[in-house]
């Protein structure tokens, strides 16, 4: 069963940080149709987090088709996410290999690199309406 | 729907000070409710309020449809832990087990003693010698065992280290997840209050400052950075709640319920946590000048 | 509620109950010998004529059970400070009652059961404890004629009053003072105070004295008393009685000094009866016929001011204090 983590710095709203991690499970194959999703009570037991929030991630889970709540039994896997294609994963890597060779060449580090992929996810991701 | 917990121009007065002043809430059921804010803002005589223990100079308060403490029908309703969580420190944890059946007819024994079980906890141990967070997670299971439909906490997490703290949150969540009480949580602390609270009253100096539903807040609040600028030329329908200034650059926290169109701006979300220090923030700067109201979104 | 109440409880019943079943104990093995004492001592002095030994050999016994009854008149401050003040005053000091008022059982009761309760076991402490101690001191209270004065708060059924009051006191200020110690050191000052009060300015007029003059008869175990050179009052022969003056007078009705019976004509033997005859004895007393009616009085005050304190009580409890 997929256990979920939470990463209360990262800014991101934590329902949406589940279907996140639901999806990126669907897409490393760690989750497949007929799996059961944990409980609410399951998760907010470890996490400490509110149960709304559970329900509403997997309630936007449902919405997307990825999921099915079966009554008395739990929450149920019924759609596997289409895995990117391989050959567009591996496209995407060599660019990213290319780019960090000429980061690398200008002299940023390690730590550098990693700051300005952190702040262009996060921007990317959280922008709002301007 | 009943509200779990409605206030009208609620008020409470000890000699010249008003402890609670002028406060107006509705809060629905079937959520966490965070109530911020600093200590003496008046969270622990608006929970005192609510259970009956005291009564309101003005105004009024109903509870679930009913008058607080009035009746043991009531009384059942609603499971209250106070700050520090006081049990009898001579009695052992099986001796207050009996008391919550002894006194309360809808008291749940399995379910009591399943908890008890489950923290590790030794029944015949007396609560004396408990530590806080051990303490706090009996005073939480007497507050359940009697299946209120609502809960209402005193900064029951204020005293704890940070271990005892998760695992009490964990417990709470639990407990709402398998009986979907609506729960009260009275804190001064700021921090994990998005993960638990899907509802958050803000109070600060006896005034309710804010109040709503979490998603609601965070979607008409935003963080507006750029070129310096004087915040009264801000349009009327964008509230300004907090700012700060160099002198090329300027940051606003506003409240707007219609989307910022000036393209000077950059926008960025509001953390719940850092909604609530702004809100903190303007109330101690603006506390000379009384408060109309709340704003409840 | 009342099992609750008892639960919490248990430890102070004990103590009390305990100490109690080892008085009883101990009066009951040294009472029954007391009695047979006095039955074969003093009862029948009379025909030996050597009463006055008789009884100073009898009241010699047991000294040390006879001040037990000092006990007596201190239970009821002690129950009212250790059962009374704690009762409130200790959950409002480490804010238990804020997890007893909101479990499901509404302030009124809690109260009602608590005062009810422990009320009652006070009351029962001390009416045993009276009991005992009245059973055990009877042939000592009939040789000292001393019931209607100077053991009348240690016997009978007034203690119960007492006991009944200054618990009612003790839950009292502890409901307004809040802390159980000063909420003890009020209620303790406080009943002593009602105790001094009432002893002195209520109990003499609960039915008035009776005058009453009459012919000086000697007896045996009577004798005369003078203060400095004042009037000559008479020392027992009052069979019980409560005596608040007494007073010789001639038959002109003018008080006698103690120089009256230094004259030669008194002094000898046989003209001491004529010469006494002569005299009259002016008495102010509540006969001992009154002593059951007094107590009852007495008792019924401080039930009613325990009544008072406990209405107090139960009307403070509907105030929603924090």
């Amino acid at each position: 069963m997929i256990e979920f983590q939470l990463d209360a710095a990262s800014g991101v709203a934590t329902y949406l940080q589940l279907v996140q991690q639901v999806h990126q499970a669907l897409q490393l194959g760690l989750l497949e149709p007929g799996d059961q999703l944990p409980t609410a009570q399951q998760v907010v037991a470890k996490l400490a987090i509110n149960p709304n929030t559970v329900l509403k991630a997997y309630r936007d889970l449902e919405r997307e088709g990825l999921v099915q709540p079966r009554p008395g039994l739990g929450t149920f896997v019924i759609r596997s996410l289409p895995g990117t294609d391989p050959t567009t994963l591996n496209r995407f890597l060599a660019t990213l290999t290319d780019w960090l060779g000429s980061a690398r060449a200008a002299g940023l580090g390690p730590d550098d690199i990693e700051a300005i992929y952190r702040t262009a996810i996060r921007n990317y991701f959280a922008e709002g309406v301007a | 729907m009943t509200a779990a917990l409605e206030t009208n121009g609620l008020g409470k007065q000890y000699g010249r000070r008003w402890a609670l002043h002028d406060c107006t809430l509705s809060i629905p059921t079937g959520k966490v409710v965070g109530l911020v804010g600093p200590n003496g803002a008046g969270k622990t005589t608006l929970l005192h309020l609510a259970v009956g223990l005291m009564a309101p100079t003005s105004g009024t308060i109903t509870v679930l449809g009913g008058e607080p403490g009035d009746g043991p029908t009531q009384l059942a309703r609603v499971g209250f832990v106070a700050q520090d969580t006081p049990t009898y420190a001579g009695l052992s944890i099986a001796k207050h087990l009996r008391m919550g059946a002894w006194l309360n007819p809808t008291w749940d024994g399995d379910l009591a003693k399943r908890r008890i079980e489950q923290l590790g906890l030794d029944p015949r141990q007396k609560t004396g010698s408990l530590s806080g967070g051990q303490r706090a997670q009996v005073a939480l299971t007497l507050a359940i065992a009697k299946r209120p439909e609502l809960l209402l906490l005193d900064e029951p997490v204020a005293a704890l280290d940070p271990l005892a703290r998760r695992e009490f949150l964990q417990s709470l969540m639990e407990v709402v997840a398998e009986h979907g009480v609506t729960v009260v949580l009275s804190s001064h602390l700021v921090a994990d209050l998005e993960r638990v609270c899907d509802f958050l009253v803000v109070l600060v100096t006896s005034h309710v400052q804010l109040a709503g539903e979490v998603g609601t807040l965070l979607a008409s609040h935003h963080r507006l950075s750029g070129p310096r600028r004087d915040p009264s030329s801000l349009p009327a329908s964008q509230q300004v709640i907090e700012e700060s200034h160099t002198d090329k650059q300027s940051t606003l926290l506003v409240r707007s319920d219609g989307p910022i169109l000036d393209p000077a701006w950059t926008v960025k979300p509001v953390t719940l946590d850092d909604l609530v220090l702004a809100y903190m923030g303007q109330a101690r700067d603006t506390e000379r000048v009384p408060h109309q109201g709340l704003s409840v979104i | 509620m009342i099992r609750f109440a008892s639960l919490q409880f248990r430890m102070q019943a004990a103590v009390a109950f305990g100490a109690l079943a080892v008085i009883a104990v101990v009066l009951g093995l040294t009472g029954p010998h007391l009695a047979h004492l006095y039955h074969a001592t003093v009862a029948t002095c009379g025909a030996h004529g050597n009463c006055s030994s008789a009884t100073a050999a009898f009241l010699s016994n047991d000294r040390l059970l006879q001040d037990l009854g000092n006990v007596v008149i201190a239970l009821p401050a002690i129950i009212g400070i250790f059962w009374g003040a704690p009762l409130v005053a200790r959950e409002l000091e480490t804010g238990t009652h804020r997890l007893a008022w909101t479990q499901s059982v509404t302030r009124t009761r809690w109260i009602a059961v608590k005062l009810g309760l422990v009320g009652l076991a006070s009351i029962a402490v001390a009416g045993l404890s009276s009991l005992m101690m009245t059973w055990w001191s009877s042939p000592i209270d009939r040789v000292n004629m001393n019931r209607f004065t100077s053991v009348f708060d240690q016997r009978g059924i007034v203690p119960i009053g007492y006991a009944a009051f200054a618990f009612a006191l003790g839950v009292t200020a502890g409901v307004l003072i809040r802390r159980t110690l000063p909420a003890m050191a009020t209620a303790l000052v406080g009943f002593v105070v009602v105790r001094v009060a009432v002893t002195f300015w209520v109990r003499p007029h609960l039915e008035s004295p009776v005058h009453a003059t009459s012919v000086l008869h000697m007896t045996s175990g009577m004798g005369f008393n003078q203060t400095n050179n004042g009037p000559l009052s008479v020392t027992g022969g009052h069979g019980g009685a409560w005596v608040f003056s007494d007073r010789i007078v001639d038959q002109a009705g003018h008080a006698v000094g103690g120089g009256f019976l230094s004259q030669g004509a008194c002094l000898q033997n046989r003209a001491a009866a004529a010469c006494i005859g002569k005299l009259r004895e002016v008495l102010v007393y509540q006969p001992p016929s009154r002593y059951w009616a007094f107590q009852g009085y007495e008792m019924a005050i401080f039930l009613g001011l325990a009544v008072i304190c406990g209405a107090f009580c139960f009307w403070w409890m509907r105030r929603r204090i924090s």
